[in-house]
């Protein structure tokens, strides 16, 4: 099969070329976000590092790294190098106690974005032929305008379908012809199940390749969804801190891995205990320096994912660096149905309703196709009534404040005062029962 | 005129009746009735013991949530019909029954209904005026 690409030339650039327009690049951002972006500069004179000290690649290790609470802490536009009137969009996505993190993006930035998401698509093997059906969530999730855009600039036909309405999509699928999907893959086993239900076999509709991403998912799940929606199913990368969908995609011939378009974002993996760099295959934390963004580029962002990177060249021919499917988290996060979810979220929606006390556990199943998480509550003598229907309300407003703060639903168990097991320490919120 | 009940939190998890029974037995308490109210995920256990504070505090001793509610006791004359007489009193005047549970005496003459109304100063009023006898809760816990 020949290989497809969106940028040939960037895409299978020799790493000695690669390299030096990293160099560039990256020297010309320090520079650039130190003259601009205070919270930047402070952290780096607190270092002892000056934009000139930058004189070759491995200098980046001389940055100090930059976390969610940073981007908190500047909550919504600190972090931006520029006023708002060259900002053309914002998007947001949940922060770990209550205050979303903001992400801004210049015309120029969206652009970037679009052709990042165009190399992923053509990676994937789709071309302007194509009918996108893009089942990814729209509004301040990076992940539905993202794709978007991807695959518009690709020249694809996209379907702006967004999340839910199963069948409605499956109708879609088959009147419209879409042949490439692009949605969580826990909701493409969702889509799977609802084409069961109409009788609908995959082999009769023109599916013909899956990006799947925004969610930790195995090699089971991936044959699971080849099989029960007659396509190859891919793994892409993004996060909104980066510059959402995008980041990293998975080709079609792959040696393993997905490929991380590094002559915009700069991969970096670390001991997430001493922050020290880790060599090419060991498993760490994944850190990324983005190269090229204008509104609201990262130095050093530490992703909390757990991953590894290859550089051996693909049998795609793309000289771009490898990272694995990402195993685990280095922090508490949650990704329940693509939404994050810190359990810290959780507990401020506890604390705020009178009588509830600070023992919470949070247990996360998959039962079919879909993640649940149940939040187990201790029932004190100050909640308690001996009328169920008390009890039931209690429930449902526990139900809808976490909604509203997350937009997750979840199942509220109560428990027996002191049934959730106290620990010396750090208190276990999270018992994770998936099998990913 | 009214009766202490204890209410239980029931966790849905096996062998929690049995444990509450067996605390109260350990500490000579003797169960006169009792209604287990219940949901999928949790339920309630709603009793009238001989010592009500004793079992209060020996429950929350042991870690479970337990609330004190007052109820009434209206005793009737077993048989057909029972029941319905003081319902259609009741309801005549709009009061409503948040729950009830009921047992046989020993004599096995009379039946013991208890009842929590949503209107409690009302329905012993008027339950009074209608002639049906309340017990005095001594005499209920000595039943």
């Amino acid at each position: 099969m020949a290989t497809i690409y969106w940028d040939e030339e960037m895409e299978t650039l020799p790493r000695v070329g690669l390299e030096s327009i990293q160099l560039k690049r990256l020297q010309s951002l320090i520079a650039r976000v130190y003259r601009t972006v205070a919270p930047y500069r402070a952290k780096m004179d607190a270092a002892g590092v000056r934009p000139e000290d930058i004189r070759e690649l491995g200098d980046l290790r001389k940055l100090p790294f930059t976390t969610k609470d940073d981007l908190r802490e500047n909550y919504p536009f600190g972090m931006f190098t520029m006023g708002l009137d060259d900002v053309v969009r914002v998007h947001a996505s949940s922060g770990t106690t209550g205050k979303p993190t903001v992400v801004g993006y210049t015309k120029k930035d969206i652009d970037t974005w679009a052709n990042m998401m165009a190399r992923a698509l053509a990676c994937a093997g789709a071309t302007r032929g194509d009918m996108v059906h893009n089942a990814y969530g729209y509004g301040l999730f990076t992940g539905g305008l993202g794709a978007h855009y991807g695959a518009e600039k690709l020249g694809a036909t996209v379907i702006p379908v967004s999340g839910g309405n199963s069948k409605r999509q499956i109708t879609i699928m088959k009147d419209f012809g879409s042949t490439i999907l692009m949605s969580t893959p826990s909701y493409a086993l969702n889509l799977a199940e609802a084409m069961q239900q109409m009788n609908i076999d995959p082999a009769s509709l023109s599916l013909r390749v899956g990006i799947f991403g925004a969610e930790p998912w195995s090699e089971n799940m991936r044959e699971e969804v080849e099989k029960k929606l007659n396509l190859k199913a891919t793994d892409i990368y993004g996060l909104s801190e980066v510059i959402g969908p995008g980041v990293a995609q998975e080709c079609l011939q792959s040696s393993g891995g997905m490929h991380i378009f590094e002559d915009h974002f700069l991969p970096e993996i670390i001991d997430p205990d001493t922050g020290n760099v880790l060599g090419p295959g060991v498993q760490g934390e994944l850190v990324f320096t983005t190269l090229t963004k204008e509104a609201f580029p990262v130095i050093r962002y530490r992703t909390k994912d757990i991953t590894s990177l290859h550089y051996e060249t693909c049998n795609c021919g793309r000289t771009l660096v490898r990272m694995d499917k990402v195993t685990g988290r280095s922090d508490d996060m949650l990704i329940i149905r693509g939404v994050n979810v810190f359990p810290s979220q959780v507990e401020h929606v506890l604390m705020g309703i009178e009588g509830v006390e600070p023992h919470y556990q949070i247990i996360v199943e998959r039962e079919g196709t879909m993640d649940t998480m149940t939040v187990e509550v201790e029932v004190s003598d100050s909640l308690f009534t001996d009328e169920i229907r008390g009890l039931e309300q209690l429930a449902s407003r526990i139900t809808r404040d976490i909604k509203d703060m997350l937009g997750v639903t979840c199942r509220i168990k109560l428990v027996n005062p002191r049934a959730i097991q106290r620990s010396e320490g750090k208190a276990q919120r999270v018992i994770d029962r998936r099998k990913i | 005129m009214r009766v202490e009940q204890i209410a239980v939190f029931l966790e849905n998890k096996s062998g929690r009746l049995a444990e509450i029974t067996a605390i109260l037995a350990e500490n000579n308490i003797n169960i006169r009735a009792l209604s287990v109210a219940d949901t999928a995920d949790f339920g309630i256990l709603r009793l009238i013991v001989d010592k009500v504070n004793e079992a209060e505090r020996a429950l929350k001793e042991k870690g479970f949530t337990v609330g004190k509610t007052s109820v009434i006791a209206v005793e009737v004359p077993d048989r057909t019909g029972g029941l319905a007489a003081v319902l259609d009193c009741i309801q005549k005047i709009g009061i409503n029954v948040e729950y009830m549970y009921a047992f046989v005496n020993k004599t096995g003459e009379n039946a013991v209904l208890i009842f929590r109304f949503d209107d409690m100063s009302r329905a012993i009023d008027l339950l009074q005026q209608e002639g049906f006898t309340i017990l005095q809760s001594s005499q209920v816990y000595n039943l």
